[in-house]
């Protein structure tokens, strides 16, 4: 599989990174690489295999479901870049 | 006591309790070295005033007469973690002034166990290399050398790996998702060892690939390896994925006995080119345990040739969910916007700004097999190989064999800036013999076995049972016992 400019500009902006037009050739072009090297799996017989979701094979643990911290509200805004009035502000979101 | 950044916790440890020495003056050993270290960039923030404090504190708790091993010994942090109110940042950009309010697990347990934070160690990116040449704080170095080339320490825990090779603290502590405690240790003569998955709580620690992803010690003794695990291990609530099982006295079991165990050698560990030394160091463990009373029996792991390219499906994969939380809102960096700009650039804009290249890269390659349409023929295929490789490893355990040895790493350190043009594939080979062990879960350490013709350091591989760490450290210690490596770099730094 081979990644064109189109898809790795699409793929670019999925992940939420900004990519100057001039380097979508040689990203396109790295992406291709590494997805030509994870071909090899085509060769694998996979039949009837589950895929992993867990290594070990352990039943995850349960807890009561109640409150157990909060009121910290200036230690949760102490690294944000910027906040106001008890709250994470980013740039306006709707008209 | 003359030299003290030359002693073993073990050493350590019991020249405090007799009195020689104590954690004051150890520490203020290890922060001058750490001054004079400045050209190997492995220590990154510096805590010199909670350092004193912690010392202080170690230094009246031994004296009371209860203190456990690792009380008063000065250690290194990879930067992975956080630490409350130190500069925790991966190594990233898009980290820049995050001084996390709270602690993570690992670190917390060495505290409370009276362990010194000299400092946070250089590490790649979020984790992401085999070299130390993705960091935003510059190369860590290894303090190797064998003539005018810089070499890297390893990646991506290269600052804690040439931290505690040049004697700049004690022991540190590492993360492993591929490969990188082992590679690191391999390539400056330490040990390092990943534990089972799980062992370690992963809570507060950043995470690259929440499935592989596991802490560990890397030390300059297998002892001290077993003695810093202990104090690292065991379950945690804040991690659903840690487990509740008891951690054992891991020290304890270093009996130096491993008459009748039964150790694997993977025929599919031979790689073509592999270079002569290495597999004439393989063969030398091999007979060193044998020597040592274990049956050394050929083994066959047949999926080994597909790890690496299910690793690099299933890692980015992961790196890509988890790495989505750094969108310039919460912490760490955010780009300055332009007129007009909305949510959307300040996201795009902050992420191109504040990951590096080889992060950029492996979230876009993350993003891609995760898509629609390609989940399928990448991801999910890649999950089923790597059940398969967990399998091959199953089968090899249930047949009875104990321990498995494998070469640590293709090649001794080389050179940094060598790799700068070659093809990103070409630097993931360089966790070719361990990534198999992270996609099953398994305990593997990282021994110092020798030097190659250069006279740069070598390690070899052991993988053991899951939450077989005990046995498994005993039979290090055995291969490290045997094996005698003793050498040190020359001070240049």
């Amino acid at each position: 599989m081979s990644i064109d400019i189109d898809t790795a500009r699409r793929v670019a902006h999925l992940a939420r990174i900004a990519v100057q037009e001039d380097d979508l050739p040689a990203l396109a072009q790295e992406l291709s690489g590494i997805l030509t090297f994870m071909e090899q799996l085509n060769e694998v017989d996979v039949t009837g295999i589950e895929p992993m979701t867990g290594v070990t094979p352990m039943r995850l643990k349960r807890r009561a479901d109640v409150v157990t911290d909060g009121e910290m509200q200036d230690r949760i805004l102490a690294n944000a870049p910027d906040a106001r009035e008890g709250f994470f502000a980013v740039p306006k979101v709707v008209e | 006591m003359s030299d003290l950044t030359r002693l073993t916790i073990a050493e350590a440890r019991d020249a405090l309790r007799k009195g020689e020495t104590t954690s004051v003056a150890l520490t203020e050993a290890y922060l001058s070295a750490i001054d004079g270290a400045g050209a190997l960039n492995a220590f990154v923030h510096k805590t010199p005033e909670i350092a004193m404090d912690q010392a202080r504190a170690a230094d009246a708790r031994i004296a009371s007469g209860e203190a456990p091993a690792l009380c008063g010994m000065p250690l290194g942090i990879k930067d992975l973690f956080c630490t409350r109110g130190v500069a925790s940042q991966a190594a990233s950009k898009i980290l820049e002034g995050f001084r996390p309010e709270y602690e993570s697990t690992v670190t917390r347990n060495l505290w409370d166990a009276g362990a010194v934070m000299l400092g946070k160690l250089n590490m790649d990116e979020f984790a992401m290399g085999s070299s130390n040449e993705t960091s935003t704080y510059g190369n860590a170095v290894n303090p190797w050398k064998v003539d005018d080339r810089q070499l890297t320490p390893g990646g991506s825990s290269g600052g804690s790996a040439s931290a505690v090779a040049a004697d700049l603290c004690m022991a540190a502590t590492g993360t492993d998702t591929g490969g990188s405690i082992r590679q690191p240790a391999a390539f400056t003569g330490i040990v390092g060892i990943k534990p089972t998955y799980g062992r370690c709580s992963r809570w507060g620690i950043v995470a690259f690939a929440s499935s592989l992803d596991q802490a560990g010690p890397m030390t300059r003794t297998v002892r001290d390896a077993a003695i810093m695990l202990g104090a690292m291990s065991g379950h945690d609530p804040k991690d659903s994925t840690s487990a509740d099982i008891p951690v054992p006295d891991f020290e304890s079991m270093l009996t130096g006995d491993i008459r009748g165990k039964t150790v694997g050698i993977p025929k599919e560990y031979r790689m073509d080119g592999m270079p002569a030394e290495i597999e004439k160091l393989w063969a030398d463990g091999s007979a060193m345990l044998k020597d040592a009373g274990a049956e050394i029996v050929e083994i066959s792991l047949p999926h080994t040739k597909y790890a690496l390219p299910a690793y690099y499906v299933i890692a980015p994969a992961e790196a890509s969910s988890n790495l989505a939380r750094y969108d310039g809102v919460r912490y760490g960096h955010r780009a300055k916007l332009g007129q007009g700009d909305g949510i959307v650039q300040m996201y795009e804009k902050t992420r191109a700004e504040g990951f590096g290249k080889e992060v950029q890269r492996r979230v876009m390659i993350g993003t891609y097999v995760l898509s629609a349409g390609f989940y399928d023929a990448y991801y999910n295929r890649a999950r089923k190989v790597r059940a398969l490789i967990k399998r091959d490893f199953d089968e090899v355990f249930a047949a009875g064999v104990d321990a498995i040895l494998t070469p640590a790493t293709p090649s001794a350190a080389f050179g940094l800036g060598e790799m700068a043009d070659a093809d990103p594939v070409a630097m993931y080979l360089n966790d070719v013999f361990t990534v198999t062990v992270n996609l099953a879960g398994l305990p593997g350490i990282s021994v110092p076995a020798g030097l190659d013709q250069q006279g740069l350091p070598l390690g070899l591989q052991l993988i053991g049972q899951p939450w077989g760490e005990g046995d498994l450290l005993n039979t290090a210690h055995v291969l490290e016992r045997a094996a005698g490596f003793v050498s040190k770099p020359e001070k240049w730094w």
